[in-house]
Formats: structure tokens, C-alpha cells, sequence
């Protein structure tokens, strides 16, 4: 059924984009948080406007801000033809659920949750991965031996993101400190920098001296304290580096702005297929970030032994334990 | 001849369309006491509002000793030697006397010079006018009367050659008043010139040289004091004809309504407010309770009427409703009260008779509203509408406007409402307390019949008043309180305000009546506090 | 002056014209805005007034669905300021009142169907809602703690308890989401467009359920409730005088716990539209600041059920016009939408006197001058 559908898509797709490419219309839905909240949201824009920049089609966005819109708002986009919708953030799986059945015929990205319909492309990320990879940096680079982290709100795909870390962590040395604090168990946690600060502070009072953030808008208050502790943090999701240049390790990065991009690439070239995609460091789903504002925080060698474990990952030499699979981080 | 000391020439202010002073001409000679009578609202406080600066009048002039002067605010008019003492004194009572007359006149940096100085021109003024006082007395510490003194300093200090007293006596004794009325003699001797604004006709006659009497924003006549009554000032204050006295026939007390016993009170601080009030109280009988402000009236009228508990005592009721010992922890509430057969015009229409938003029609169903004449079980807007009218045709309520707001009635008509709603239900005991205040002379005859015909119907009336003139009137007992106590009872005809004065300052315990020069309010009795 | 205050203007002017003089200023200024960011306000208006009244892709109901919540925690916010109370808890009150619906669906909707289920809901809705109204008011009239302050700290308890509760007890296990399952779809009140092919006419999606009528008739129960009744003239008395109410023989500690029980319980009743009939699942944060928005719409309603009604129907407008305007025009990002709910709220509440009392002024000016001349022609 799914393949007749496919082949079917696939078709028309190709018969539609013979005629005339600029014809499809691409569109995003940003969940609660908007467009630009330096996390998901943004790198869905970021990789909308490279979209836009590369092929000169423009593409149509929408900010969620109360819960009477969703629906309104994404059936609106699938009654006006848009194709594909792009929906970033797990809160909006049940709405995509209820209008995809309703369009067969729209195709729909689902960032970070799965919804298994024919026309839904469902995207989740290795987080994990990518947390052992920066959390491996961590260690190498901190002088204690003393890693933190600060999550949001505590769920499970932050579970995920705490429990890459501590891997990654002890993979380099296995007596490592690795510190772990929840900033709260309500979506108020995403948007705390002072609670995050507090608790940056806590973990430095007990010997941290790297601390990787995956908490939103909380995420803020931990790089300020640890710039005003002359320690170094971790970024998340987007890359984070420019926020303090050479305060800042690394970014564990998260590219939904690669997963917009190629949504809208493949619709653009028929080529847009349904189903779950798992993407990690394999897939370019997601690394750690090297640039001009953290470079100079690393040595060659550093450089070299990230390769290394990325590759170890990949192939598989490496086995990074996901959270979801037991619900606790046992290895 | 002199200079009037004040002339003012076609003095107009509107507010919006409203004419608070239309085309008012007034002089007044220098070193006399002039004194404007007038109704409420009849524009006597904008008046001297304009002459103090307080507002400024659309048109007209203000001389001030033959001169030209333009006021636009106060120290414009204390620069022209126009002094203000207020209805409600505006001193900073933890500061002393001195403090306070210098007030606004520190000078520069240290106050130390500036106090010497002010030190010396104060016992001068104090001196030349006869104004004893301690310049180092705490302000807030001193009686009512002294503290007006203060507020007369203050203006004399500034320069003062002309005074505007506003409404000066009605925070008085009656000894305060005649201590008042001393100093403005002398005032008057060494070439003040004073403006009394007052309602008591009694006060214009006693003191003023001259009176112009003020009626609906016009100054309807000047008159020399020697040359007319109380009689035709009421008049020209009214427009018509008004009796002064009240016409009563002497009561027949019947059986015993309420009998207080030992009620006390204790407030949230821990302030003695009532002590040991014991009294009884008949049908057919008006018992006047004598005192000045703030002895005790208001919370004895609070319990008895049920919108407050007492501390200790009980109190006896003997109704239609049958008999009913209230005692303390199971006070009834004001409801049950009326239920009992009780009657309350409250001392303070707005604070607690009405409520200012309401339609008429709903303040007069105000605690009768469980009643279920009034529909039920929903309210039925008509039948309060067509009792509403009945009360306003009883009691000439005007507008009669069930529907309008009450804010928008006048004092004596909002007042007029308030007596119709407690008294057509013709309870057995009828407590009352300032009938009059705020209300206009023709309705204060009014008011006055109708609680002399409750009486001789058979109810039995509690007056609580500070108005003299009204106890002595309409009361056919009185029970005089001073610092939460009853300081004697004495019978209506055979008492003068002298005497009553004497028992509103005396103590309780002590059995003579103490005779003291200066006043003594509450505050004076802390001594007593301490040992009981 | 007694005459002067004896003058109201006429009942049109203070409850008709005045709101849309405060509205056209509102929108006056928001067009500078809409100026500022190089877009024309003239079509931007339009697309508001079209989004929010045009039927053929749900404007129109999706703007009586928001004015539903808005009727509700208006209503909720207007009975407590009867009372003298400013109850700012509508929010937390909703909130909570979504457990109840939780509650109830969770347990029952695969046994019930709808005509068992929503009664059961109501009550559940008004129950918990007045439940996390009366505790505020019992501390107000026992203990003296201020509402205002006490509401606020309720709305802070909701958000947390609600949080846990949804992400404990009610999300389906296992996931990142902190949503409940939907409810069963014969359990729930069908939409507006559900039922429209049955009654005989064709009607676009949106959120709009028969739940209005409820919110309507929550209105005149509201009004019989603050005019009719002996409790509502107790309310009122303690609202308007305290002192007179003890006066009456009215006990306005008793008068508080009920009127704050009332004001909870039509709060809680958005949850009944909001949790229950338009989501069909217990959302975190469902409230969306509707019961802040609520006082706005007393404010604005005068705290009259008519008026709340009028000021729901404008505040829905703008919501639904704002979603459409963001649609339409991508410059205006939703905070610019958020600056226009904003500036009415401005001028419509905070700024109420700027325009009441030059307009009053002038009509209380104008009938004077026709009494006197009444007056002076009868004589």
C-alpha cells in the first residue's frame, strides 16, 4: 500500500515538476517558542530561507502562539496546496495525525516525534550521538575532570540527551565526574536562565568546569555563568558557538534545518518519500560544531580524536546506549 | 472710610454648567467679624475657595484693602495676608506645635537659627492675641481645640490679616466654642479681620458684626448682625419660612424597650472604647446620648444595632417580637436586629446607610431585602419600585426617581430615604444617630417632626447627636458620654448646654464634675488607661 | 453640582459609543505600528475584519469558539468584582478545571456517551474550578490575605499541578509528550462543521461547538444571578460598601467564599469548551492566557454579562483576525498581533477615563442644557 502510494507520488511528483518546478509550495509550522528561539524552531527557518536562497522558491510560515490554531492553522496550509508542511516539535504530532489523514495527497514532515501515515515523513534524532560526542570533549578539555549538564524539563528525550553525555564523558575517562541536574518538570523549565544559572553555579561549587545545556531558553543563563566562571559550555540544537566566542566548546547540533532543507529538495525533485528517518551522526543528523568562534579552544590532537570516536560511532566500533530503549541509562 | 479689608465684585464659577457662585458682591470692613450663613452647597466653600486660591473665578475681582489682587494659589493668597484655618486641620501631628507653625517657612540649612526665630515671633504672636500654648507640645497629643489653636498660629505666623474660619466649631465643646469665640474677640480687637463660614445661626449671632447669607450660589443679603434674627437668616437661607423650634408635646414613656447592661468594649488594639454603658430605654420616649465625637457613641450604636460585638454586658430587648436577651459571643447581626423590632439610621449616611452606586429603589430595601414582599424567590423590580415610591411620597424623597442613582440625590434627600426606610416600617426602638448632618434647614424641620411623631406613636428612640442645639430639642432624657462612659443623665427640660457641656468633659468615676480651663478631649484620659 | 451629577449620560453613549471611540483610537495607533514595519494598515484591517467574519474558511466561528472562552472568564472575573474582588486566578481556575475533564473522560468515555458524559463534565468543571476559586476567597474573608495576591499565587500552584499531573498521571506513558490521549469521539460534543451536515447546511472547519450556548445562557443566569437575586443584591452591597453591608445584616465573609465559589466555577467552565469540546484532550498550558484575557473582557463589558458578550465577540475577532493577518501577511509576526490586542486592552481599560469623561462631559452638558430649556419653556 505504502509503495503503491509512493510509486503513485512519485509519478505524479515527476510529471508536475516536468512542467514547472516553482509550482510547489512549500511551507513550516513553528510550534510555541517562535521562529527565532535560537533552538529547532530557527534551524527550520534556517533551513527553509537556504532552501529559498538556492532555488528562489519562497516558501510560507506560520508561528503557533495559542493551542486553538494548531489545527486551524495546518488545515488551512493543507487546504491552500501547501506541500510539504513542515512541523517542527512532538506537541503538534496529534494535530499532523488528525489533518494528514484528511490530505492524503499533502506530504508532511514531522520533526522529533513519529506519526505513521502514508503521507508523513517522521524525522527523530540520535541525540544521543550526538551528547557522546560533545560529552567525550567535555572530559578532554576539563582541567577536574568534572562534567555537568543541565537539562530542561525532565523527559525522556532529554533523558536521552543526559544519558549520551555521560557516555561520552566516560568513555575518556571512566572516573570521571559527571554531574546531571533537571531545571524542572514543566514546560516553565524550558525558559528559566536564572534557575539555570543557579544551578551552572551549584555544579562549578563542586568542581565542574565544562557544562553542555539542553534546556531551551534556560540554556542562556548556564553559558553566562559558566563566562562568568572562566568555565567552558556546551551548546545545543542549533549551533550555539557564536554566543560567547572561545567561552563556548562546542554545539551538540541538531540540523533540522538539513531535514527542511531536504523535504523541500525532495518535493522540489519528486522524490519525497514517507516514513521514519532516524538520523545520527551517520546521516548527518547530528555532530558537534567546529568553527572560527571554538577553534582556537582546541589542539590538533583534540581535533583528531573527535574524528576518531565520530568514526568509531558510525561504524559502529562504539555502541552509544539510547535512553528510550530501557528507560534508564544503563550500559 | 476705610477700605473694606475683602471686596469682592461679580465673582462668577461655573463647574461644567453648573453655577457654583453666580454674580457674588461681598465686602468686608476691616477688623470685624463677618460671617456667611448658608444650605449646603449654597457655594460658601467655593466661595473662599476662590478667595484662597484654591480655584480661580471665571470673572470677577478681589479687592484686598482697596488693592487689585490676583490670586492663583495659596501662597498667593497668604502673600496678600488671607490666612485659612480648615474644616479638617491640616497639621503633622508627631511634630510639635513649632514645628508645625513653621511649617513651609524653614528658611535654608539649619533649622536651629530659623526655630529661635520662629521660637520668638511665636510667643509675641501668642502673646498679643492671647493664644497660650506650649510651642513644644507634641500636636497630636493636644485636644481638638487646641489643635485649631495651632492652626490659627500658623496663619497669624504667615502674616495673616484676614482669617477664614470654615465651619470652625463643629469639631467643638461647647466650652472649646466660647474659648474660640475669646479669641477671635481679640482677634477682632487688634484689627484681624475674620470670616466665619458656619450653618449654626446661633454661632453668627453670638460673635459677627455683619453676615451675608448665601443661598443656591447667590449672596441673597447682607445684614448687620444687631439688626436681624435667626429666624429671618433661616428664611433667607431656605427661601421660606422655617420654624426653628420644635413643637412637642411632653412624653408619655410606656413599657421598657431595650435595657443596656454593662456593655463594654475593647477594640482590635486593645483601646478601652466602652465602659460598663448601662441604661434603659422606653417606648414613647426620645433618650438623647450628649457627647462630642469620638467618646464612645459610635461603637455603642454599632452594638446595639448589631454591626459590631461588645466585649462584655448584655442588653435586654422587650418587642413585638418578643423578649430577647442578647448576650456576648452570641450577638446577633444587624439583620436579626431588625427582626427584633429595631429600627437604624446610621450616624454616616454613605459610610454605612447606602450605598452611593445603588438606585434609589435598591437602598431602600437595604437590609429588608430578605423580605418577601420583594418577590421571591427572585426580587421582583416592581414591587421594590412601587414601595420605593411609597417611601418618597411619605418622607417628600425628590427627585421621586426610584431608578435614579442615589449619589445623584441630595444629603437631606438621601438622608430623607434613610429615615423612610427605617421608620415606615414603625419598629419599637428606633436608634439614630446624627439625623441631621449634612442636611439642609427646611429638611432638618422635617426630619425633627417626623422623629417627635415616631415617638408619640409609641416607638422608642435613641438620638445620638453631637448637634446641642438638636438633643436638647428633640430629647426628652439625656445620657452624656465622655471617653467610652456615661458621664450623667439628666432631664431635657431642666438642662442647659452648659451643664451638658460640663458633664462632655468630666470623668466618669469621679462623682463632682471636674472644672478645668482647658478642654479636655479623650486623649487627655490616658492616665486613667494605664491604672484601670 | 448636584445637578450636574444628577445628569448621566445617555445609556447608548456609555456602552456603545465610548468603547468604539476607544476601539477606533486603538486601531489608530496600531496602524502607526503596521506603518512602522512598511505594510498598509488599511488592507491589514481588512484581513482582520474578513479573517475574523467570513464563514467560508471558519472565520467566523473560529471567532465565536475564542469568544465562547472569553464569555466564560469574563463572566468569572465580572462576578467577583460585584463582590469587590479582583479575582485574577481565572486562569489557574481553568486550568485545574481541565483535570476534572480529564478525570471524568478518562474514566468514563468509553462506557458513556456524550449526553451522559458532558453533564458530568460541567459539573466536574464547575466543581474543581470553584474548588480553586473559594480557597482564596476563604483566606480573603478568614484571614485577610488579598485576593489579588492569593489569586496569583493559585494560578502559579495550577501551572504546577497541572504539570505534574499531566506529565504522571495522564500523558500516555513513555513519551515526551505531555498531552492526554483524545478523548473517545462519541464522548465529546461535536464541533460546529461536525454537526452542520446533519442540520442541513454545509460549515468550514473550526473549533466552534454548541458550548456557546452554554456560554450564552451562562450569561443570563449571570445577570438574574447579580440583579434578581438576594445574593446578588448581598454581592453587590459588599462590592459597592462593606460598612453598609454589615449595616443590612449581611455577612460579607459568607458573601466572599460564595461569590469567589461562583466566579471559579464559570472560570472552570472554560476548560468545559476549551479541554473538553474544541481539543478533545487535557493540553499542557490549554489556558492560552484566556483567563487573563477574561479580565480584559469584564473591563472592557463593564462587567455586564451584555457588555461581556460584545467585549468576548472583540476580543475573539481579534484573535481569529490576528491568526488570519499573520497567515496573510508574513511581516507581521504574531507579536505585532500581540501589540494590537494589546493596544485595545490599553485604551479600552487602562485608558478607559481618557475618552469616557470628555464624551460624557459632553452629553451630560448637552442634557442639562436641554432640562433647563425644558424648564424654562414650561414656565
Amino acid at each position: 500500500m505504502r509503495t503503491a502510494f509512493k510509486l503513485a507520488a512519485g509519478i505524479a511528483m515527476s510529471a508536475i515538476a516536468a512542467v514547472s518546478q516553482a509550482q510547489i509550495k512549500p511551507s513550516v509550522i513553528y510550534d510555541m517558542g517562535g521562529k527565532f528561539d535560537r533552538s529547532f524552531n530557527q534551524a527550520s527557518y534556517t533551513g527553509a530561507e537556504a532552501f529559498k536562497k538556492e532555488t528562489g522558491i519562497s516558501y510560507t510560515d506560520f508561528e503557533i502562539t495559542n493551542e486553538g490554531q494548531r489545527e486551524q492553522v495546518m488545515l488551512r496550509f493543507a487546504q491552500r496546496g501547501f506541500s510539504p508542511i513542515v512541523v517542527a516539535g512532538f506537541q503538534q504530532a496529534p494535530i499532523v495525525e488528525k489533518i494528514a489523514k484528511q490530505f492524503p495527497d499533502t506530504h508532511f514532515v514531522m520533526v522529533d516525534a513519529v506519526v505513521d501515515l502514508p503521507n508523513v515523513r517522521s524525522v527523530i534524532f540520535k541525540e544521543h550521538e550526538g551528547s557522546f560526542l560533545v560529552g567525550a570533549l567535555a572530559t578532554m578539555k576539563s582541567q577536574n575532570k568534572a562534567v555537568g549538564f543541565i537539562g530542561g524539563m525532565d523527559i525522556p528525550l532529554i533523558r536521552k540527551f543526559g544519558c549520551g553525555y555521560e557516555q561520552g564523558a566516560k568513555y575518556i575517562n571512566k572516573d570521571a565526574t559527571v554531574l546531571a541536574n533537571m531545571t524542572g518538570t514543566t514546560p516553565s523549565a524550558w525558559n528559566d536562565p536564572t534557575k539555570g544559572s543557579e544551578l551552572a553555579k551549584a555544579q562549578f561549587d563542586k568542581g565542574v568546569d565544562v557544562i553542555y545545556a539542553a534546556a531551551g531558553g534556560t540554556g542562556v543563563g548556564v553559558y553566562q555563568a559558566a563566562v562568568d566562571a572562566g568555565n567552558l559550555a556546551i551548546g545545543v540544537d542549533s549551533n550555539q558557538n557564536y554566543l560567547h566566542p572561545g567561552k563556548m566548546l562546542t554545539s551538540m547540533v541538531k540540523r533540522v534545518d538539513l531535514v527542511t532543507k531536504t523535504a523541500f529538495e525532495d518535493e522540489l525533485n519528486g522524490k519525497f518519500t514517507a516514513g521514519l528517518q532516524v538520523v545520527g551522526l551517520q546521516e548527518g543528523g547530528v555532530d558537534w560544531a567546529l568553527d572560527e568562534y571554538n577553534r582556537d579552544l582546541l589542539t590538533e590532537a583534540d581535533i583528531k580524536r573527535m574524528g576518531e570516536i565520530r568514526e568509531g560511532i558510525i561504524a559502529g566500533d562504539i555502541k552509544v546506549h539510547n535512553w528510550e530503549d530501557t528507560q534508564s541509562c544503563t550500559y | 472710610m476705610t477700605a473694606p479689608a475683602i471686596e469682592l465684585k461679580s465673582i462668577n464659577k461655573r463647574f461644567g454648567p453648573v453655577w457654583a457662585n453666580r454674580d457674588i458682591d461681598l465686602k468686608v470692613m476691616p477688623g470685624t467679624v463677618h460671617g456667611i450663613v448658608g444650605e449646603n452647597g449654597a457655594g460658601k466653600s467655593t466661595l473662599m475657595s476662590i478667595l484662597y486660591g484654591f480655584y480661580t473665578a471665571d470673572t470677577g475681582q478681589i479687592l484686598v484693602n482697596g488693592q487689585h489682587i490676583n490670586i492663583q494659589n495659596s501662597q498667593q493668597a497668604i502673600a496678600a495676608g488671607i490666612g485659612m484655618v480648615h474644616q479638617h486641620f491640616m497639621l503633622v501631628e508627631p511634630f510639635t506645635v513649632l514645628e508645625n507653625v513653621m511649617l513651609g517657612m524653614e528658611g535654608q540649612g539649619l533649622l536651629a537659627r530659623a526655630q529661635s526665630k520662629a521660637r520668638k515671633a511665636l510667643n509675641e504672636i501668642a502673646s498679643r492675641y492671647g493664644l497660650d500654648i506650649d510651642p513644644d507640645a507634641i500636636v497630636g497629643d493636644l485636644p481638638v481645640g487646641l489643635q485649631q489653636r495651632v492652626e490659627i498660629l500658623k496663619a497669624l505666623y504667615r502674616g495673616a490679616k484676614i482669617l477664614i474660619l470654615d465651619e470652625p466649631t463643629s469639631v467643638l465643646t461647647p466650652q472649646e466654642t466660647g474659648q474660640l469665640f475669646n479669641i477671635l474677640e481679640s482677634l477682632r480687637s487688634q484689627g484681624v479681620t475674620v470670616l466665619l463660614i458656619t450653618h449654626k445661626l446661633r454661632e453668627i449671632m453670638a460673635i459677627t458684626n455683619h453676615v451675608s447669607v448665601m443661598r443656591a450660589g447667590k449672596m441673597v443679603a447682607h445684614r448687620d448682625t444687631d439688626r436681624t434674627n435667626p429666624e429671618e437668616l433661616a428664611e433667607l437661607m431656605v427661601g421660606r419660612k422655617v420654624l426653628l423650634k420644635v413643637d412637642k408635646r411632653p412624653a408619655c414613656p410606656g413599657e421598657n424597650r431595650m435595657t443596656v447592661n454593662k456593655v463594654g468594649y475593647v477594640d482590635d488594639r486593645g483601646v478601652k472604647r466602652l465602659k460598663d454603658i448601662s441604661f434603659s430605654l422606653r417606648s414613647g420616649e426620645i433618650l438623647g446620648v450628649a457627647g462630642v465625637t469620638g467618646n464612645g457613641q459610635s461603637e455603642l450604636m454599632k452594638i446595639l444595632t448589631g454591626a459590631l460585638q461588645p466585649s462584655t454586658g448584655s442588653v435586654s430587648l422587650e418587642t413585638g417580637a418578643g423578649v430577647h436577651v442578647l448576650k456576648v459571643g452570641e450577638w446577633p447581626d444587624a439583620g436579626q436586629m431588625r427582626d427584633y423590632g429595631m429600627g437604624h439610621v446610621p450616624e454616616d449616611r454613605l459610610q454605612q446607610g447606602v450605598v452611593k452606586s445603588f438606585d434609589a429603589s435598591e437602598n431602600a430595601i437595604l437590609g429588608y431585602h430578605n423580605k418577601e414582599e420583594y418577590g421571591s424567590p427572585l426580587l421582583k423590580p416592581e414591587n421594590i419600585v412601587n414601595a420605593t415610591l411609597e417611601l418618597m411620597e411619605a418622607y417628600d424623597v425628590r427627585p421621586q426617581l426610584p431608578s435614579l442613582k442615589t449619589a445623584n440625590f441630595s444629603g437631606g434627600n438621601q438622608q430623607k430615604l434613610v429615615l423612610a426606610r427605617e421608620m415606615m416600617k414603625e419598629p419599637d426602638i428606633l436608634i439614630i444617630g446624627q439625623p441631621t448632618r449634612g442636611v439642609d434647614i427646611g429638611a432638618i424641620e422635617f426630619i425633627h417632626r417626623n422623629l417627635i411623631a415616631a415617638r408619640d406613636k409609641g416607638a422608642a428612640v435613641l438620638l445620638v447627636s453631637v448637634e446641642l442645639d438638636e438633643i436638647l430639642s428633640l430629647a426628652d432624657r439625656i445620657i452624656v458620654m465622655n471617653d467610652g462612659a456615661i458621664t450623667g443623665e439628666v432631664v431635657a427640660s431642666e438642662t442647659n448646654e452648659t451643664e451638658l457641656g460640663v458633664l462632655m468633659t468630666s470623668t466618669a468615676d469621679a462623682d463632682a464634675p471636674v472644672f478645668e480651663d482647658k478642654g479636655h478631649s479623650g486623649k487627655y484620659e490616658k492616665k486613667e488607661e494605664a491604672a484601670a | 453640582m448636584s445637578q450636574l451629577a444628577a445628569v448621566e449620560s445617555p445609556r447608548w453613549v456609555r456602552i456603545g459609543l465610548i468603547p468604539l471611540l476607544q476601539l477606533v483610537l486603538a486601531l489608530a495607533v496600531s496602524s502607526l505600528v503596521v506603518l512602522m514595519i512598511g505594510e498598509d494598515p488599511i488592507r491589514a484591517f481588512k484581513i482582520m475584519i474578513h479573517g475574523a467574519i467570513s464563514t467560508e474558511f471558519g472565520g467566523l466561528s473560529n471567532t465565536l469558539y475564542y469568544a465562547t472562552n472569553f464569555i466564560f472568564t469574563g463572566l468569572a472575573v465580572a462576578v467577583a468584582f460585584h463582590a469587590g474582588l479582583f479575582n485574577i486566578g481565572g486562569e489557574g481556575q481553568a486550568y485545574v478545571a481541565g483535570l476534572a475533564v480529564a478525570l471524568v473522560c478518562l474514566t468514563l468515555d468509553s462506557t458513556l456517551n456524550v449526553w451522559f458524559i458532558a453533564p458530568l463534565v460541567v459539573i466536574g468543571c464547575a466543581a474543581f474550578g470553584a474548588l480553586w476559586g473559594v480557597i482564596p476567597g476563604y483566606l480573603q474573608a478568614k484571614r485577610g490575605s488579598h485576593i489579588v495576591v492569593t489569586t496569583i499565587m493559585f494560578n502559579f500552584i495550577a501551572t504546577a499541578l497541572m504539570s505534574y499531573a499531566l506529565v504522571v498521571w495522564i500523558s500516555p506513558l513513555g513519551g515526551n509528550s505531555t498531552d492526554s490521549r483524545y478523548w473517545a469521539s462519541d464522548a465529546v460534543i461535536p464541533k460546529v462543521h461536525e454537526l452542520a451536515p446533519s442540520l442541513g447546511f454545509e460549515a468550514s472547519f473550526s473549533l466552534l461547538s454548541p458550548v456557546l450556548l452554554v456560554a450564552l445562557a451562562c450569561c443570563a443566569l449571570v445577570w438574574i444571578l447579580i440583579w434578581r437575586t438576594r445574593l446578588g443584591f448581598a454581592i453587590r452591597t459588599v462590592g459597592s460598601n462593606p460598612n453598609a453591608a454589615t449595616y443590612a445584616g449581611i455577612n460579607a465573609n459568607r458573601v466572599i467564599i460564595i461569590t469567589m465559589a461562583i466566579s471559579g466555577a464559570l472560570a472552570g467552565m472554560m476548560a468545559f469548551n476549551e479541554a473538553y469540546a474544541a481539543q478533545g484532550r487535557l493540553i499542557l498550558n490549554f489556558t492560552s492566557g484566556f483567563g487573563f484575557m477574561g479580565i480584559a473582557v469584564a473591563l472592557m463589558g463593564r462587567n455586564h454579562p451584555f457588555g461581556i458578550v460584545l467585549a468576548a465577540l472583540l476580543f475573539g475577532a481579534l484573535y481569529q483576525g490576528g491568526t488570519e493577518l499573520q497567515f496573510e501577511i508574513p511581516s507581521i509576526s504574531p507579536q505585532m498581533v500581540l501589540v494590537i490586542q494589546g493596544l485595545v486592552v490599553f485604551f479600552t481599560g487602562a485608558l478607559d477615563r481618557l475618552i469616557r469623561e470628555p464624551v460624557e462631559a459632553v452629553f451630560q452638558r448637552r442634557a442639562i442644557a436641554n432640562a433647563n430649556a425644558a424648564v424654562a419653556g414650561g414656565n
